[in-house]
């Protein structure tokens, strides 16, 4: 079995509570770090381990980290991102449930490095089970001496709160979730500045990811150094993959940076292959903000080389051929299902989520949303592709925050990989209100890429 | 889009405002509207939607315009501007739940309650909608009713059937 580092206890009974936690070695981090390290040290090991944003960004944490200004005398926060609500991904739910005192060290021993004395884990409002999970947790390591005043003797204070969303999937965009944290509409800021200089409150501010902040928790135990053994290159640790869709064991795996995709896939260790004996389609690698990839190029990249999760090979090829490791929200097609409506889905959850700001983003989402749905349901004209690709082109970048990019991605991907489907749509109406396209050559492995 | 269709009077209790008190503290000093979000949600849990007079309130309380209040309920898509059913069950209609199932789980829910996406049962007791990705995929189809958002996974037409039976009875021992 591969290494786990944040899943590790997740079968123990009772890893939820402070005791049992705390039994297996929970908050030797804190210990360690506060007792023995200063904070640039802290930052110096999640600088060496490699560490890579989880949330889909994949920015190297210890540099965002080093970005942090420090003028003397105004506060610095630290904020958690736990608005998860990137179609796809649900690990950091899982985490949360599961395991909250991993994040509840990490956030110590990140604030610590950064210089915060007040930060806050910002989870989103429909996860109000989560919150009181985390809350308890917060509760119970104050209890412990592990937050509040004067933390182990060290000198440093810390306080945690808890912050719910109000349902926004805009809000998991950083300088939209520190507006939303400050009682606002959740509309991204224009950056520069970025919150490392000017954030939560116009003071300098770090946000990241649950996942991100529970793997300092190793780093610091560990050694950065020993964090950045396991994985290829610059893909280093471990990463929680949310696995859903039509396969045989949907959850939350930790896997190891290079697993290959097809042994993701179709080891019992992790999906157990496609469910009811079905074949697969396609897949979504990271989240629907990703490019969609039919089987083959899944498997295989255009070089011919084994797929591997990694940050960097499930970018090869770029977008004409590869896709992005994103959240790890990683979804699997079967041969039944129709890319035209899964597309039109995503776009549909992008136009109810684009904040409106920007108009690329606000009438674009909307206009792509009407011409999919059009096309879906037996109305669509063949030029209509050239339209959408026409839409999502000058949408892509055009906006303030990735979401704009994000609602194009899904599009360009399926109109690039499945054309064939969507011109089957348009030029059999009837047929396809009855039958879906099917499993077609380009997701058949046994044929090569064009 | 705000669209208010009725108003209602509401009165904050002592309690309910102490529970305000407790939000506005982890913030500093200056910088109460932060709690803004976390007091919508404690609003809504108690009167079961915002009504302007609610939120008139809240500003008060916050020291901040009305109109702050009124653009951040109708921005986020967990504050109810108008009258819900008691129970309202969200089923998230994105993507992976639909890889599983989830539309045949709505038109369900819509056949067995009687009444369309948004609308209130006669009875005051249910309304459904759908709603966008709640971090739950691999569980699909999943639903989840406030204001404490349990959660309900792996549906079928079945557990669909027991879980309205059950929140009837919940609702008559009430």
């Amino acid at each position: 079995m591969a290494r786990k580092l944040l899943l590790t206890h997740i079968d123990v009974p009772g890893i939820n509570t402070f005791e049992v936690y705390r039994q297996k070695g929970g908050y030797r981090a804190v210990e360690k770090a506060l007792k023995t390290l200063s904070p640039d040290d802290v930052v110096e090991e999640v600088k060496k381990s490699g560490l890579r944003g989880r949330g889909g960004a994949g920015f190297p944490t210890g540099m965002k980290w080093s970005f942090l200004a420090k003028p003397e005398g105004v506060p610095r926060y630290l904020v958690c991102n736990g608005d998860e609500s990137e179609p796809g991904t649900f690990k950091d739910r899982f985490l949360m449930t599961k395991i909250p005192h991993a994040l509840i060290e990490g956030m110590i021993v990140s604030s610590y490095a950064l210089g915060a004395n007040t930060s806050y884990i910002y989870i989103r409002g429909e996860m109000m089970p989560q919150i009181r999970i985390v809350e308890q947790a917060i509760a119970e390591a104050k209890a412990a001496g592990f937050l509040g005043k004067n933390i182990l003797g060290s000198g440093y204070d810390l306080e945690i709160y808890v912050q719910p969303g109000g349902g926004a999937y805009i809000c998991g965009e950083e300088t939209a979730l520190l507006e939303s944290l400050e009682g606002k509409r959740g509309n991204p800021r224009i950056k520069p500045p970025f919150p490392a200089v000017a954030g939560l409150y116009g003071c300098p501010t770090v946000v990241n990811n649950v996942e991100s902040i529970a793997a300092t928790v190793p780093i610091v135990n560990d050694g950065g150094e020993e964090y950045a053994k396991i994985g290829i290159e610059r893909s280093t640790g471990t990463k929680l993959i949310s696995a859903s869709g039509n396969i045989v064991r949907p959850g939350v795996y930790e896997i190891e940076l290079g697993l290959p995709v097809e042994e993701f896939i179709y080891s019992d260790d992790y999906c157990g292959g496609i469910a009811n004996g079905k074949r697969l389609k396609a897949i979504v690698a990271g989240g629907s903000s990703v490019p969609i990839l039919p089987t083959n190029l899944a498997m295989t990249t255009a070089k011919g080389e084994a797929r591997l999760m990694t940050y960097e090979s499930l970018a090869d090829g770029g977008f004409v051929t590869g896709t992005a490791m994103g959240s790890g929200g990683f979804i699997a097609f079967d041969e039944d299902q129709c890319i035209v409506r899964n597309t039109w889905n995503f776009t549909r959850f992008y136009h109810h989520e684009s904040c409106g700001q920007c108009s690329p983003c606000r009438e674009g989402t909307g206009w792509m949303e009407k011409v999919l749905h059009k096309i879906e349901y037996g109305h669509g004209d063949i030029s209509d592709i050239e339209l959408l690709w026409d839409i999502q082109r000058k949408i892509d970048g055009n906006t303030i925050c990735p979401l704009g990019d994000a609602s194009a991605w899904p599009v360009a991907s399926a109109i690039r990989h499945f054309r064939d489907e969507f011109e089957w749509h348009i030029l059999n109406p009837r047929e396809s209100q009855t039958r879906n396209f099917g499993l077609a050559h380009y997701a058949d492995p046994l044929v090569p890429v064009v | 889009m705000l669209s208010i269709q009725e108003n209602m009077t509401v009165e904050f209790t002592p309690a309910l405002l102490d529970s305000f008190a407790d939000v506005v503290s982890r913030y500093p000093e200056g910088k109460q509207k932060s709690a803004l979000l976390p007091i919508l949600h404690l609003v809504q849990a108690e009167f079961g939607w915002l009504s302007i007079d609610a939120m008139d309130k809240v500003a008060l309380f916050l020291r901040i315009k009305p109109i702050e209040v009124y653009e951040v309920a109708s921005f986020y898509t967990m504050y109810f501007l108008q009258p819900k059913g008691k129970y309202v069950l969200e089923i998230c209609r994105t993507g992976p739940c639909c890889l599983v199932g989830a539309e045949r789980i709505m038109q369900h829910i819509e056949n067995k309650l009687g009444v369309k996406e948004g609308d209130v049962t006669a009875d005051g007791l249910f309304s459904w909608r759908g709603v966008e990705c709640v971090a739950a995929c691999g569980f699909g189809p999943v639903l989840q009713i406030g204001p404490e958002y349990t959660f309900y996974e792996n549906l079928t037409e079945e557990s669909i059937d027991s879980l309205i039976d059950d929140l009837k009875q919940k609702a008559k021992n009430q």
